[in-house]
């Protein structure tokens, strides 16, 4: 759903793979090869076709200059963690013929106004170059970059392979750029625009695919702030047979999409729009039957939208509860009651997302029934710090003891208890991400009044795979120590308004060798603790620290000892023009081969 | 060295200080704060989780009792923040316009209420339009000792003491408003 596990690439920048760069630079094109060299060259390629996954071919790539030569030209699919640890040009060189490629750009913090606009990861360096080396193109996925109509406007001439468009949390591009998409990639089969911010031109681009039955097998489009052409929508799901995976915006509703849905039983996963009547439509008027449309859908596995939802139309999905593996309803503003009575036909559901509108009661609903359940998120409908929240430790505890398969949890609330999170770690062994959000900072346990910290503590010591954590509440040093100590697998790291001293930085920095992503906020953390990761700085894709204790002196030696890191650092503040100190608000930094980016904007300095 | 950390160290931090109303200038009276940034504003109020270079060792709690809204914080995206205010929002581009009369002003005025962000603000901006003063609100004295006090017609058409109720439900109750004269508000301040 969040689009996240679709990019199986392979990595430009795990650990290892830049120093591939560095030793190899001069890969393609060497002194003249014999014979057996370029027998040895072409059975390596035919075997290497084999190796799919990126940090299998990093590791390849590193044996000698002909794996190196060969692995090159047979990778298929580039990722990029880091639009900005390696140039659009040098990607081309050594990869000739890729065929997909992913782009990831802004740190995640820009996600909540931490970055301000204008930072950077553009898109169109990319896609001009491509343009001219990648031909062959079929698949892009995009996540946090900016996109302009002209960038999709090459996308859509340079490409005559072009089958799949993926854009999550991009931004800067609006209905123009995707009328020319829709009607330039004649083989388009999948266009899913997830958690993205489309500007209105009013330009219809619905009505611009091709006339024709179309390829299109997936059309996410529920972040789209506007109305679209809905008659052309119909027309085009009418002719659209191997569409699998619809994903409508909130401006389309419940009758509108009960036509859309008897054009395509064939759907595996469905976004309802708003999930209520027009309301000029009077309820005499003969309502469409919703049962039976949903009933025909017998493919259906993943459901979400549920927008402005008037919950009396529930019932409708019971038909294909039975076998939901995936259910979205975070944007539904239901209670315990209304959820019972749709969980408690859902004994397969793996993915759920849901608002804490349901309440613990409607959490233990959950846990009695879906145990086979992989991936809960639960997301709060009222976002701020001084309420009372309607979920809490109880709804943690009963998930842990019904849910014993769960893998993945984001769980916002208000109130958290040190034992719910230790039972969650010895219930479910199989936890692989654990973001917890107690929404209120430095809040302690609710009942014993203690730091968080055995709980996290009890986290990272249980799940033996856990390799992503987001941490909240009141948190000492002692948290960290056990981070540090325990959470070798960990990658990522998320820490808010945490930590006593330096020494929590310290603990995490060296006791942590897998760690990739490292974003704290507004916590206690100096220049004293950035020494500690020199040995491992070029091995993460970043550390974002803002609102910390770093100077910029601090940074500075890191800078220094590091050339090969691009160390950004920026004031809010100095925007506008007011003088925070020695403190600086923002330090991003990265490893590049590329060194400083030419496309800085002027708030940011690169020491 | 850990510092303890206890129920009552957090909750003795109750800072009474920060949801005083007051008149007066923004941060005028706090020394080394800044005003509340207002929440839809790019700009960080960041002092609110104030990590002051000079703040003691255990005072780090203290700061943490400002329930004042930071940027970012809880960490939900904004389009899902959105998702269940959609009224608020139309409502704020809306604005809401009240009629403002002043004793002894020959007409009246027009403003939007939605504009102003708290009591300061808006009483800071009608002793600026009329030219009075109109002072500093109290809970048991009201607006006394002032040359004029504010005051305003509810839904229910009750002449109310502007302050008295908090800012939202002012902003939702407020009809119109009415700056009567000191002498004659003395009835309306609370016992």
């Amino acid at each position: 759903m969040s689009g996240d596990d679709r990019c199986s690439g392979m990595s430009e920048d795990d650990g290892g793979s830049s120093s591939s760069y560095l030793t190899n630079r001069n890969g393609a094109g060497d002194s003249c090869s014999t014979f057996p060299d370029l027998v040895l060259e072409n059975v390596l390629e035919n075997v290497l076709c084999f190796l799919t996954s990126r940090r299998d071919r990093n590791a390849a790539s590193l044996v000698c200059k002909s794996w190196y030569r060969a692995e090159a030209l047979t990778r298929s699919e580039v990722f990029i963690g880091n639009c900005y640890a390696v140039s659009p040009r040098r990607v081309t060189h050594r990869f000739r013929g890729v065929s997909s490629v992913v782009i990831k750009g802004k740190p995640r913090f820009a996600d909540f106004s931490l970055l301000p606009p204008d930072w950077g990861a553009h898109f169109t360096p990319w896609v001009t170059t491509m343009a001219e080396s990648y031909r062959a193109l079929e698949k892009l996925y995009l996540k946090r970059m900016c996109i302009t109509d002209d960038d999709l406007t090459m996308l859509a001439f340079s490409f005559p392979c072009f089958k799949e468009l993926v854009l999550v949390c991009c931004e800067g591009f609006g209905t123009s750029g995707l009328a020319v998409v829709a009607r330039e990639c004649r083989q388009l089969r999948v266009l899913d625009l997830i958690e993205s911010e489309v500007s209105d031109d009013e330009v219809d681009w619905v009505s611009f695919f091709p006339e024709n039955e179309t390829c299109l097998e997936s059309l996410i489009f529920d972040c789209v702030d506007f109305r679209i052409n809905f008659e052309a929508l119909v027309q085009l799901v009418a002719r659209s047979p191997s569409l699998k995976k619809l994903r409508l915006n909130q401006y389309v509703s419940l009758g509108q999409l009960h036509n859309l849905m008897i054009r395509a039983p064939q759907l595996t996963h469905l976004g309802t729009g708003s999930f209520r009547l027009l309301e000029n439509v009077a309820h005499s008027v003969q309502e469409p039957n919703y049962v039976s449309a949903f009933a025909a859908c017998k493919s259906l596995v993943c459901l979400s939208g549920f927008r402005d939802i008037f919950a009396e139309y529930l019932p409708a999905i019971y038909p294909v509860c039975a076998n939901l593996t995936s259910l979205n309803f975070s944007y539904a503003n239901i209670n315990a009651e209304q959820l019972k009575s749709v969980i408690c036909h859902c004994p397969k559901l793996q993915i759920f997302w849901v608002l804490d509108s349901i309440c613990d009661e409607g959490l233990q609903a959950v846990a009695a029934t879906c145990k086979d359940l992989r991936e809960l998120r639960v997301f709060p409908i009222n976002a701020r710090e001084d309420i009372e929240g309607p979920v809490s430790e109880v709804g943690l505890q009963a998930i842990s003891d019904g849910c014993r398969k769960l893998q993945s949890i984001l769980y916002f609330c208000q109130r958290m208890t040190n034992a719910a999170v230790i039972a969650m770690s010895k219930n479910c062994p199989d936890l692989v991400v654990f973001r917890l959000c107690i929404m209120g900072r430095h809040q302690p346990d609710h009942i014993t009044g203690e730091a968080m910290d055995e709980g996290f503590g009890a986290i990272v010591k249980n799940c033996k795979k856990l390799t992503r954590l987001a941490v909240s509440g009141l948190l000492t040093d002692q948290a960290f120590s056990y981070i540090g100590q325990y959470g070798k697998l960990v990658r990522t790291l998320s820490v808010a308004f945490a930590g006593d001293s330096d020494l929590g930085l310290k603990y995490v920095l060296e006791g942590c060798p897998r760690l990739q992503k490292l974003e704290i906020r507004d916590s206690p953390f100096g220049d004293s603790a950035l020494p500690s990761g020199l040995h491992h700085y070029f091995n993460m894709r970043f550390l974002w620290m803002s609102s910390c204790r770093v100077t910029r002196r601090g940074c500075q030696e890191i800078a220094q000892q590091l050339p090969r890191l691009v160390v950004e650092v920026f004031n809010w503040n100095e925007q506008e023009g007011r003088d925070m100190g020695d403190y600086i608000d923002t330090l991003y930094m990265y490893r590049s081969l590329e060194g400083p980016r030419a496309d800085a904007p002027k708030f940011v300095h690169i020491l | 060295m850990e510092m303890a950390r206890t129920v009552t160290c957090y909750e003795s931090d109750l800072n009474l200080k920060a949801t005083e109303l007051r008149l007066g200038l923004p941060g005028t009276d706090e020394p080394g704060k800044q005003p509340s940034a207002g929440i839809k504003s790019n700009k960080r109020a960041f002092n609110t989780v104030a990590l002051q270079p000079d703040s003691e060792k255990g005072d780090q709690h203290s700061c943490s009792a400002t329930k004042a809204q930071v940027v970012g914080w809880p960490p939900v995206q904004s389009y899902r923040k959105n998702v269940f205010q959609p009224k608020k929002v139309e409502a704020e581009t809306a604005g809401i316009y009240v009629k403002v009369s002043m004793d002894g002003a020959p007409y009246l005025r027009k403003i939007d209420i939605k504009v102003y962000k708290s009591y300061p603000d808006l009483l800071s901006a009608l002793e600026d339009m009329f030219k009075c003063t109109i002072g500093v609100y109290s809970e048991r004295e009201g607006y006394d000792g002032s040359e004029y006090a504010p005051t305003y017609e509810d839904k229910d058409g009750d002449w109310m003491l502007v302050g008295d109720v908090p800012w939202e439900m002012f902003i939702s109750s407020c009809k119109r408003l009415r700056i009567m004269k000191g002498s004659e508000a003395k009835g309306l301040g609370c016992l």
